[in-house]
C-alpha cells in the first residue's frame, strides 16, 4: 500500500494531481478538498486549468499522477460512466442536451434507473419516474415546457435543462462549468437562486467569471493559476489577497 | 535446394512484394492525403487508378497507330497524361459532389461508392468489358540479373523507381511548397486557416485532385503488373484503405511503413501457403492489430 | 357503428405507428399473393430476405449512427449455416452413389476430399444448424463490436474494418472450395427435414413464413425503438459524451445494436437459402453488403417499414433494369447512392412524412372546413381538424415505425 490514505470527511479529496500534455503541465501537483454541502467556486484567468480539473475529476481526461478520491473511493482510474454512477455530475461549458428529444425525454433519460442495456430495454415510465421529472422540472423552471422539443428552448433554458438532467441523477457532487455564460441579468439572478437551493444536501463546484454572481453563491472560493492553486478562502479574503490582485483581479 | 537458391527465391519473392508495395503505396498516399486533409474516405479511389491505367492504354494505342517510332518513348509521356486526367477528374468530382459532404464522412463513403459504380459503367461503355493491356515499350521488358539465378524484372524496378520519385515529390510538395503549407495549416486548424485568409475550399479541391492524380500514377504502375478492366480499381481499394488506417490516417510515414509491411507479409506468406490463404492471413492480422490499436501504427498525438 | 370503432382505432393507429405496419402486412400477406404469380412471389420472398438486413441497418445505422459495410458477413453466415444442413441432407449415400466418395457433398467430391470434415458433422442435425444460424453471427458481432466500441472506434474506421471482415470471409470461402463449394457456392438444395422445398406448395409456405418473421421483426424492433434503449441510441448518435456522462456505458449499447443487426441479417440469410435453394459468396462480400445499405437508405434509414419498401423497390428495379437496360442499371444505382446522400437523406419515408402526408392533411383539413361551414358550426367548438404533427419534431424520424 503505497499511497497515503487520507481518511477524511471530505466529499472530494484531490491530492497531488498532475496532468501533462506533450510536456506542458496543465495541472501541476494540485491539492484540493471539498466539504459536504459546500458550494465551491473556482475562478482564475483563462488557461489556468479550471476546465481541465473538472475533466480530470469526471474522467474525461486521464491524470498523469496523483489521486482523486470521492467519498474515500479512488476515481482516477475508473471509466466515465462508473464515476458518474458513483455520484458525480458534470455540466459542460456549452449546453449539452439532446436537441431532438423533448424536455421530458431529456430528463427521463437521465433518471438513474435502467442504465444497463437490458435495464434500458425493460425501463418503464412509471409514476416514480414521472414524479421525479415533474419535480425537477419545477425546480429548474421548465414545468410548462415538458413537451417542447429541447432544441427550441432559449439558451438560458437549455443551461437549466442540463442542470435539471444532472439533478435527476441526484449526484452528491455537482460540477458546473460556466453555468451562466450567455444569460441575461434576470436569468443570472434566477440561476443564483437555483444553485443556492440545490446545494442543500450536496456539494458543488462551479467555475465562473462573473464576480457578482460568485459573491452571491460561493461559500468558499479557489483561485487557480497556471495549473496550481493561487489562493483559497472566502470571497472577501480572496479579493483582498495581493497575489490574486496581481494575477487576476487587478485590471 | 542450396542456400543461394533459397536466398535467390527469397529475394525474388521479396521483390515481388515490392511491386505490390509500390502500387499499395501510391494508392495509399493519395488516400492518406485526402483523408488527412479532408477526412474524406474516397471509395472511388480505385477508379481514379483505373483512369490512369486506361490513359496508358490509350496513349500506347495512339503511339502504335500514329507514331510507331516513338513507341519506346511514349511511356513517360503517358504517365504524365495519367496524372493529368486523373487530376482533372478528381477536380471535377470534388467540385460536383464532395464539397457538399464535408462534415458527413459516412455519407461521403456512400456517395463515393455510388460514384465508383458510375465510373465503372463509364469505363465499360467507353472501353468495353474485356480487359486490355497497353503495349509496354521494350526497355521495360525482361529482367536484370545482378547475379546468377537472381532475375529481377525490369518493370518491377521501374515501378519502384517511379514510386520513390512520386513519394519524394509528394513529401517535397507538402513540406516545401505553398500548397503544402496551406494543406498542413488546414489539417492543423481549419478555422484558423480560414481566418488567416487561406482559401480552404480551394486547397481542399487541389488536394483532392492531387490525391486522385497520384492514384492515376498508381494506375500507370499497375499496367506493368496486370491487365486493365472496368473493375480493376476494386482489386486494391480495400487494401489501400487498410494501408491508410493501419499506418495511422494522418501520417505519411505510417502509410509507407504499413504499405511495406502489408505487401511483404502477403508475398512472403504466399510462398508458404496458397494465395488466398495468404491474403486471409494478412487481412486478419491487420484487423486484429487494428482491434487492439485502432489508431494505427503512427497515430497523431491527440489529447486524450 | 363502424364510424365509432374507426374513431377509436384511428388515434391508436396514428399514435403507435402501427398503421403503416398493418398496411405493409396487408400488402405482403394478401395483395402480393393475389396479384403475383408464384415465380414473382418467390422473387418478392427473396427480396424480403434482404429486407431483414435493411431492418438491422435501420437499428444500427439509423438509430445507432454506426455504419457497417459488412452485413453480408452475417447474411452469409446464416445462409451458409442453413445451406450446410440442407446440403448434407441432399447428399445421402443413396443419391450420391455415383461419387467417388458417396455420402458427402458433391463439391467435396470434385475437390478430391474423401471424408466429411469434423466441423461439418454437427450440421447433420437441424437443431444445431438453427442454433448456429442464431448464435454464431451474434457472437462474432459481439466480439468485433466489443473490441471496436470499447476502444471508441467508430465512424469510417469501423466501416472500413467491416469491409475488411467481409473481404476476409469472401476470400476464405472462395479459397477453400473443397470445404465450402468455392465461388459457385452450395447448390442443389432440395429438402428440409424430408419436406421438398421446391414444390409450389412449399414455396408458398416459405413465402408466408418469411412475411410472418419479417413483420415480427418489425414489431420487435419497433418496441425496442420506443423503449429507453431506443431513445438512448438516438441520444448517443448525436451526443455521445452527454450520454456517457449520464452514467451509461455507450460501448455496450452499440454492441447490442450491432448484435441485433447481425442476428436479423443471419435470419434473412437462412430464409434466402430456403427460398432460393442455394448460397454463394457473391452474397457475402463488399458489393452485396453495400447494396444492402442502399436498401435501408432508399427506404429511409430511420424507418423500419421504409426499409422493406426500399429493399423491394431497389431489387425490383435491379431485376427489371439489368435485363432490359443493363448499361443503364449501374448509372441508376450510382444516382441512387448520390441522390440519397445529397438530396434525400430520409429516403422514401422522408418523402412520405415531409411531402405526402402534410399535403394529404392539408387537403383533408380544407375539405372538413368546407363541411363545417356547410353545417354551420356552433361557437365554442374546439379548434382545428386532425391536423399538423405535434411538437415540432421532424416526422421523418418518428412518423413511421
Amino acid at each position: 500500500m503505497g499511497a497515503v490514505m487520507s481518511n477524511t470527511d471530505f466529499v472530494l479529496a484531490v491530492e497531488d494531481l498532475t496532468v501533462s500534455f506533450d510536456g506542458f503541465k496543465a495541472i501541476d501537483a494540485l491539492t484540493l478538498y471539498v466539504d459536504k454541502n459546500e458550494l465551491r467556486v473556482i475562478i482564475g484567468p483563462n488557461g489556468a486549468g479550471k476546465t481541465t480539473l473538472l475533466d480530470l475529476i469526471c474522467g474525461k481526461t486521464r491524470a498523469s499522477a496523483g489521486s482523486i478520491k470521492f467519498k474515500n473511493a479512488e476515481m482516477s482510474r475508473l471509466p466515465e460512466y462508473q464515476i458518474v454512477r458513483s455520484g458525480i455530475g458534470r455540466k459542460f461549458q456549452t449546453p449539452s442536451i439532446y436537441e431532438n428529444l423533448s424536455v421530458f425525454q431529456n430528463l427521463e433519460v437521465s433518471f438513474p434507473r435502467g442504465r444497463g442495456v437490458f435495464g434500458a430495454l425493460a425501463f418503464k415510465r412509471d409514476d416514480e419516474v414521472r414524479d421525479a421529472v415533474q419535480s425537477v422540472a419545477a425546480e429548474i423552471g421548465l414545468a410548462d415546457q415538458l413537451q417542447l422539443e429541447a432544441g427550441l428552448l432559449s439558451h438560458g433554458q437549455k443551461q437549466w435543462l442540463e442542470i435539471g438532467m444532472l439533478l435527476m441523477q441526484d449526484p452528491e457532487l455537482l460540477m458546473l462549468d460556466e453555468p451562466i455564460a450567455g444569460m441575461s441579468v434576470r436569468e443570472r439572478e434566477l440561476t443564483a437562486e437555483l444553485l443556492k437551493r440545490i446545494c442543500k444536501g450536496r456539494s458543488m463546484i462551479v467555475i465562473e467569471h462573473d464576480m457578482e454572481f460568485v459573491k452571491q453563491i460561493a461559500h468558499k472560493v479557489t483561485v487557480m493559476h497556471q495549473g496550481k492553486i493561487l489562493a483559497e478562502g472566502s470571497m472577501e479574503q480572496v479579493q483582498a489577497d495581493p497575489r490574486v490582485i496581481d494575477v487576476y483581479l487587478g485590471h | 535446394m542450396t542456400f543461394s537458391e533459397m536466398l535467390n527465391i527469397g529475394l525474388m519473392q521479396g521483390f515481388a512484394g515490392l511491386s505490390l508495395f509500390s502500387v499499395l503505396l501510391l494508392m495509399g498516399l493519395g488516400l492518406a492525403i485526402i483523408f488527412g486533409q479532408m477526412g474524406v474516405i474516397n471509395m472511388a479511389h480505385g477508379e481514379f487508378m483505373t483512369i490512369g491505367a486506361y490513359t496508358i492504354y490509350f496513349v500506347s494505342h495512339l503511339a502504335e497507330s500514329y507514331a510507331p517510332k516513338l513507341v519506346a518513348a511514349y511511356f513517360p509521356v503517358a504517365i504524365v497524361a495519367a496524372f493529368g486526367f486523373a487530376f482533372a477528374a478528381g477536380w471535377a468530382v470534388e467540385w460536383l459532389f464532395i464539397r457538399h459532404l464535408y462534415r458527413r464522412p459516412l455519407d461521403t463513403l456512400l456517395a463515393t461508392w455510388g460514384l465508383s459504380l458510375g465510373m465503372q459503367q463509364i469505363f465499360r461503355s467507353a472501353f468495353g468489358a474485356k480487359e486490355v493491356s497497353p503495349t509496354l515499350p521494350d526497355w521495360l521488358m525482361g529482367s536484370w540479373a545482378p547475379s546468377a539465378g537472381l532475375d529481377i524484372p525490369i518493370n518491377g524496378l521501374f515501378v519502384m523507381a517511379l514510386t520513390l520519385v512520386v513519394t519524394g515529390g509528394v513529401l517535397l510538395a507538402l513540406y516545401r511548397s505553398r500548397w503544402g503549407l496551406r494543406v498542413r495549416a488546414t489539417v492543423a486548424n481549419r478555422v484558423m486557416a480560414n481566418a488567416t485568409g487561406i482559401n480552404t475550399r480551394q486547397t481542399d479541391r487541389l488536394t483532392f485532385a492531387i490525391g486522385c492524380g497520384i492514384a492515376g500514377v498508381a494506375g500507370a504502375a499497375f499496367t506493368t503488373i496486370g491487365s486493365t478492366g472496368p473493375t480493376s480499381g476494386s482489386l486494391y481499394i480495400v487494401d489501400a484503405f487498410l494501408v491508410v488506417t493501419f499506418g495511422g490516417a494522418a501520417s505519411l510515414l505510417g502509410t509507407v511503413v504499413s504499405a511495406f509491411g502489408i505487401a511483404q507479409t502477403q508475398s512472403i506468406a504466399e510462398f508458404f501457403i496458397t494465395g488466398s490463404m495468404a491474403k486471409v492471413l494478412t487481412l486478419s492480422l491487420i484487423v486484429l492489430i487494428l482491434m487492439i490499436r485502432p489508431q494505427g501504427l503512427f497515430a497523431a498525438k491527440v489529447r486524450r | 357503428m363502424t364510424r365509432i370503432t374507426m374513431n377509436r382505432i384511428k388515434p391508436w393507429l396514428d399514435r403507435s405507428g402501427m398503421g403503416s405496419v398493418l398496411l405493409l402486412a396487408l400488402l405482403l400477406a394478401v395483395v402480393f399473393p393475389l396479384a403475383f404469380d408464384l415465380f414473382r412471389l418467390n422473387l418478392v420472398g427473396k427480396y424480403l430476405s434482404y429486407a431483414f438486413v435493411a431492418l438491422g441497418l435501420v437499428m444500427l445505422w439509423g438509430y445507432g449512427g454506426v455504419l457497417s459495410l459488412g452485413q453480408g458477413v452475417f447474411f452469409g453466415l446464416g445462409g451458409y449455416g442453413m445451406a450446410m444442413f440442407l446440403k448434407l441432407e441432399a447428399s445421402d449415400p443413396v443419391t450420391t452413389k455415383i461419387q467417388s466418395t458417396p455420402g458427402i457433398p458433391d463439391f467435396m467430391d470434385w475437390n478430391q476430399v474423401t471424408a466429411l470434415p469434423l466441423w461439418w458433422e454437427p450440421f447433420r442435425h437441424f437443431p444445431f444448424a438453427l442454433v448456429a444460424i442464431l448464435v454464431v453471427p451474434t457472437l462474432l458481432a459481439f466480439v468485433i463490436g466489443f473490441a471496436m466500441f470499447k476502444r471508441r472506434v467508430g465512424g469510417v474506421y469501423f466501416a472500413i474494418i467491416t469491409q475488411a471482415v467481409a473481404l476476409i470471409l469472401t476470400v476464405l470461402i472462395i479459397g477453400q472450395q473443397g470445404y465450402t463449394g468455392g465461388v459457385n457456392g452450395m447448390t442443389d438444395l432440395k429438402t428440409l427435414l424430408g419436406w421438398d422445398t421446391r414444390t409450389n406448395g412449399a414455396k408458398y409456405i416459405l413465402y408466408f413464413l418469411t412475411v410472418a418473421l419479417l413483420i415480427g421483426a418489425i414489431v420487435l424492433c419497433s418496441s425496442i425503438q420506443k423503449s429507453k434503449l431506443g431513445t438512448l441510441l438516438l441520444a448517443m448518435r448525436d451526443k455521445e459524451d452527454r450520454v456517457r456522462f449520464s452514467g451509461y456505458d455507450v460501448a455496450m449499447f452499440r454492441v447490442f445494436a450491432f448484435c441485433l443487426a447481425a442476428l436479423l441479417s443471419s435470419i434473412g440469410g437462412a430464409l434466402f437459402t430456403l427460398q432460393v435453394g442455394f448460397m454463394s459468396p457473391s452474397l457475402v462480400g463488399i458489393v452485396p453488403s453495400i447494396e444492402m445499405v442502399i436498401f435501408a437508405a432508399v427506404g429511409g434509414r430511420m424507418s423500419l417499414v421504409g426499409a422493406v419498401y426500399g429493399a423491394l423497390l431497389v431489387n425490383f428495379g435491379k431485376t427489371y433494369f439489368s435485363e432490359s437496360f443493363p448499361d443503364l442499371w449501374l448509372f441508376l444505382m450510382a444516382a441512387m447512392f448520390l441522390g440519397v446522400v445529397l438530396a434525400f437523406p430520409d429516403g422514401l419515408a422522408g418523402l412520405y412524412a415531409n411531402k405526402l402526408k402534410p399535403w394529404w392533411m392539408r387537403r383533408r383539413s380544407r375539405r372538413s372546413e368546407a363541411t363545417d361551414q356547410a353545417t354551420a358550426a356552433s361557437p365554442g367548438r374546439p379548434g382545428g381538424p386532425a391536423g399538423t404533427p405535434a411538437g415540432g419534431r421532424s416526422e421523418a424520424t418518428w412518423g413511421l415505425s
